[in-house]
């Protein structure tokens, strides 16, 4: 065998080894995006019904009406604090799991994923049993005689933002478990023998280190909580619904798939564009490291 | 205890559930001496060190040092500098900032931190990286940085953890000699780890050769060299022959020492030892001196040789016991199979007990 033909063989061989997942990414991806992106600019005559003709009548009326702004903003805002609440709950978490001397520390990490063998919809279901005008904390609170009343704790925004981070939480905890867990203990040790409480070899040499993991976890937990669809048609009233369920109105009910191609496309750029300035200001590589770690 | 004692342990004791990772260690270092703890992986030398910086907790004995006992205080109170082998530097802050770290925490003004960081890098050789990362230098000046924020903090005492041993061999050497200069110069109180018998060597005042968690012998490079106390220690240094015997007459301090196989060695005599005593004879590898084998003495053939340029190390079958013999080369090179003569002067030979003690 030649050597040029050995080299044509191994410069064919990365293409051959990303076929599977490049196919899978243009057929299963780009391509519906493409076809989304051509029904945007179709014109919507009634439900189910759309005229083939290029027009800009979704794109303005997404850009005119505060209807959909409103929505985008609440979505924002709604992420923002789960990620944000992840990042409080997680990281003291992460960082037990990661410095404790206990001999078993796989079996704190399996419980974290132990969740996830549980369908994430009867995850979510079970919210319902716990906060319920018959759940568990308002019998309770009723036999005790501390409320007359059920408080109204399901369908509302804290019931929607509770469940999200009831399955967001392990990625913020993985993320950031790995950054410290990367962590050199001699930087803490000899922090210490300078001078450091353990607090301020915390503070400067753990918490600055483990950032990057934590910055990925919130880049994480921000994008699929602004994506999520699931939790807020379970937990939340028709109020709480987030831009997914907006999108899914659109398509499902009102059967408007011009609009609903429209909305879905504002939430990818949007989603886009959050991790691409993210990634621009904190390096994609240290929040790719965090996230493959 | 002596208010000379810069370092002061004494009966430390740490152990591990049932495992005694240190045990009875008493040991006193004077102010600007540099001590070497020396012994195989596992044997207790780093244990000592992290338990005087305060990364362990010793579960018994006390350790003063500048005649303050610092076991029962915490970590960040004790003032220690201490080198680790992977360097340790703060990845995240400038090479400024790592050095002035221990400042910072010490209260020490601003000013007075520049001038002390500057000051700190000149004594390391290393002026004018104030603003590099430690990412941006290589292994040999990472060690250094670790060294100048060890030792800008003044501290009492200065540990280094195997701090060559991440190095390659020629920059080593070359560290090597400059830490032993800048611990003059600064005439800082050093206890250094290592399981390099060279760096031992050429590097301490004095020497602690470590084994299982107990000192085995301390003395001057020359002393745990030329006269080890033990067969551990005559084991670890350079190449000792071991040869078990027995002693077959004493006569005007002079041991005949008969071994195994039946080949008679001539010892002087230490004061306490018994005709007819069960011993290990000691000979030092340069100290087996081979000639011609017309020459009297015991003989032998060479089984291998190993030439190493300014001298030789050979492998020598002495009547069913090997024998190392390392000489230095002036006439002629011994090859695979040559007969040789043996020579091996009396005071050559060091006599350990049954024990392995060396008989005094």
């Amino acid at each position: 065998m030649s050597a040029s033909m050995l080299s044509a063989a191994d410069r064919r061989r990365p293409w051959l080894l990303l076929a599977p997942s490049l196919i899978t990414l243009f057929v299963l991806m780009i391509v519906p995006i493409g076809i989304m992106t051509i029904f945007s600019f179709y014109e919507f005559v009634t439900a189910g019904v759309e005229k083939e003709v290029f027009t800009t009548a979704n794109w303005h009326e997404f850009l005119t009406d505060s209807f959909y702004h409103m929505f985008l903003w609440k979505t924002i805002r709604v992420a923002g604090i789960t990620a944000i609440l992840c990042a409080l709950m997680g990281y003291p978490a992460a960082y037990c799991i990661a410095m404790t001397n206990y001999k078993h520390k796989w079996l704190l990490l399996l419980l974290l994923i132990v969740p996830f063998w549980i369908s994430f919809t009867i995850r979510t279901f079970s919210w319902i049993h716990i906060l319920g005008e018959q759940g568990v904390i308002n019998v309770l609170l009723l036999k005790l005689g501390l409320v007359n009343e059920p408080i109204r704790m399901l369908y509302t925004e804290g019931s929607v933002i509770m469940g999200m981070i009831h399955f967001l939480l392990p990625y913020m905890i993985l993320n950031v478990y790995v950054a410290i867990e990367g962590i050199d203990r001699n930087l803490i040790s000899a922090a210490r023998t300078l001078g450091c409480t353990a607090w301020q070899a915390f503070r400067e040499v753990v918490l600055p280190l483990s950032l990057p993991g934590l910055m990925a976890g919130l880049l994480l937990c921000f994008v699929l909580a602004a994506g999520s669809y699931v939790t807020p048609q379970i937990l939340g009233s028709t109020r709480d619904a987030l831009f997914g369920n907006i999108i899914f109105d659109t398509i499902m009910d009102e059967l408007n798939w011009p609009m609903g191609s429209t909305l879905s496309l504002v939430l990818l750029i949007f989603l886009g564009a959050v991790a691409a300035v993210y990634s621009r200001y904190m390096g994609l590589s240290r929040v790719l490291k965090g996230l493959s770690g | 205890m002596t208010t000379a004692a810069a370092v002061d342990l004494r009966d430390v004791t740490l152990a591990y559930g049932n495992f005694v990772a240190v045990k009875d260690v008493s040991l006193s270092i004077r102010k600007g001496e540099f001590v070497t703890l020396l012994g195989p992986s596992g044997c207790g030398k780093t244990t000592i060190l992290r338990s005087i910086a305060g990364l362990v907790q010793p579960t018994g004995g006390e350790i003063n040092v500048a005649g303050r006992r610092i076991d029962n205080i915490p970590i960040h109170k004790r003032n220690i500098g201490l080198v680790f082998q992977n360097y340790a530097l703060f990845p995240h802050k400038t090479i400024f900032d790592n050095i002035a770290f221990g400042l910072k925490y010490r209260n020490v003004e601003k000013a007075q931190i520049a001038t002390k960081v500057t000051r700190a890098l000149e004594m390391v050789r290393l002026p004018g990286v104030e603003r590099k990362l430690p990412s941006e230098m290589s292994g040999g000046q990472q060690q250094r940085i670790a060294l100048a924020r060890a030792i800008v903090i003044e501290p009492d005492v200065l540990l280094l953890d195997e701090p060559l041993s991440a190095l390659d061999a020629n920059l080593r050497e070359e560290m090597r000699t400059e830490l032993k200069i800048i611990q003059r110069e600064v005439g800082i109180t050093t206890i250094f780890v290592t399981h390099d018998q060279d760096e031992a060597l050429a590097m301490s005042d004095r020497i602690v050769v470590m084994n299982k968690g107990l000192i085995e012998q301390v003395g001057t490079p020359e002393e745990v060299y030329r006269r080890p106390e033990s067969r551990f220690v005559a084991s670890f240094l350079g190449q000792s022959n071991l040869l078990p015997g027995r002693i077959t007459g004493i006569v005007d301090g002079l041991a005949t020492v008969r071994l195994d196989k039946g080949h008679d060695l001539v010892a002087a005599a230490p004061a306490s030892l018994k005709d007819g005593a069960a011993v290990t004879a000691i000979v030092r590898a340069q100290k087996v001196v081979l000639g011609p084998p017309e020459r009297a003495g015991l003989k032998g053939r060479i089984i291998s040789t190993s030439y190493l340029g300014g001298s030789a190390a050979y492998f020598v079958d002495m009547g069913g016991i090997t024998l190392q013999s390392i000489a230095t080369i002036d006439d002629r090179v011994w090859r695979e199979g040559e007969e040789v003569s043996i020579a091996i002067a009396p005071s050559d030979v060091l006599l350990l007990d049954e024990g392995g003690h060396r008989l005094r």
